[in-house]
């Protein structure tokens, strides 16, 4: 498959990477923006927050990351209630004008896992007043059904706690995810290098959301270099279909013939 | 008039005031910002439209860097 041809589509709307990043915990926005450049996504997570009153010249994001350019997903981090999570993102709506959003309904600081009752609840909501959903989720390929059946724009089941960096934790359930889901699986958090985003794209993933992996990195810029190049070839791989996994070894050189 | 904007209380406002003269007065700019009051989502169309009234509560957003 041609590499051009080979596009993310979500709820819709065509994007040329297959990778999207997060704009939190970078050092200043000039260095997120270079890490974008150097990542070729064509989107970011957003935070909704309030505005800095008592410094309006403080630097916004928007001066930084063009969003005629780079595709902005308000996200509802923070949010550990449905209505939380609606107004949040009915506010960024209206902000930006955007209908295409990020939901995530967290539970305990500790593990930041989802609560899945609650982003069921916010999803239904968000759906039934127009919006696109993508949904953060765990990795249970149950919740993830019931997610896709109420009209989710995109599954992002987590591949470790947010901000971990231990990578795909459960290959299993993702893989599941993957085999039973008509619309883009993105693996959103838990990546902690290139091999773990190549692993996610190796499983069928269409695509993988990334933040502190990133950010935290001794160079970010650098590895959003090296997250592009692990990100296609984790798909490549998976469009070209590995070998088989064998018991024993199985010479590459022809046997017959020897000397 | 007094307002509570993100939480903090602003005494001493200017009667009358709509959303619009609010935001110039906190020298806000007006992209990529959204208002509430009182809960209730302020469209930018009604920005001139809407007048403020003594104890209003508003929230006023924007984007910043996140996961």
């Amino acid at each position: 498959m041609a590499a051009n041809t080979d596009k993310l589509v979500v709820a819709g709307r065509e994007f040329s990477s297959r990778l999207i990043i997060g704009t939190g915990k970078y050092e200043t926005y000039q260095q997120n923006a270079d890490a974008l450049a150097a990542s070729g996504a064509d989107m970011v997570t957003v935070a909704v927050r309030r505005v800095n009153l008592t410094n309006p010249d403080e630097p916004l994001l928007i001066d930084y990351i063009d969003p005629k350019k780079t595709v902005y997903l308000p996200n509802t981090a923070g949010c550990f209630t449905g209505e939380d999570a609606v107004r949040t993102l009915r506010l960024a709506r209206e902000a930006g004008g955007w209908d295409l959003v990020k939901l995530e309904v967290l539970s305990d600081p500790k593990h930041l896992y989802p609560d899945m009752e609650e982003t069921m609840r916010a999803a239904k909501l968000l759906i039934s007043d127009g919006f696109e959903v993508m949904v953060y989720c765990s990795d249970d390929p149950v919740f993830a059904r019931k997610l896709e059946d109420l009209g989710c724009a995109a599954i992002m089941p987590l591949g470790a706690p947010i901000g971990s960096g231990l990578g795909i934790q459960n290959q299993v359930n993702i893989r599941l995810i993957v085999e039973q889901t008509t619309v883009p699986v993105i693996v959103d958090a838990g990546v902690g290098t290139a091999s773990d985003a190549a692993i996610a794209m190796e499983l069928g993933c269409d695509g993988v959301l990334m933040n502190t992996a990133i950010a935290e990195a001794k160079d970010p810029i650098l590895m959003a270099k090296a997250m592009k190049h692990a990100v296609k070839a984790g798909r490549q791989a998976y469009l070209a279909g590995r070998m088989p996994r064998k018991k024993y070894a199985d010479p590459s050189s022809p046997l017959a013939g020897l000397i | 008039m007094q307002l509570t904007i993100n939480g903090e209380t602003y005494a001493d406002l200017k009667a009358g005031m709509s959303v619009l003269d609010l935001l110039s007065h906190l020298n806000l700019p007006k992209a990529k910002i959204a208002v509430e009051r009182n809960k209730e989502i302020v469209p930018k169309s009604g920005y001139q439209a809407v007048t403020l009234q003594d104890g209003d509560v508003l929230e006023i957003i924007t984007f910043i860097g996140g996961g």
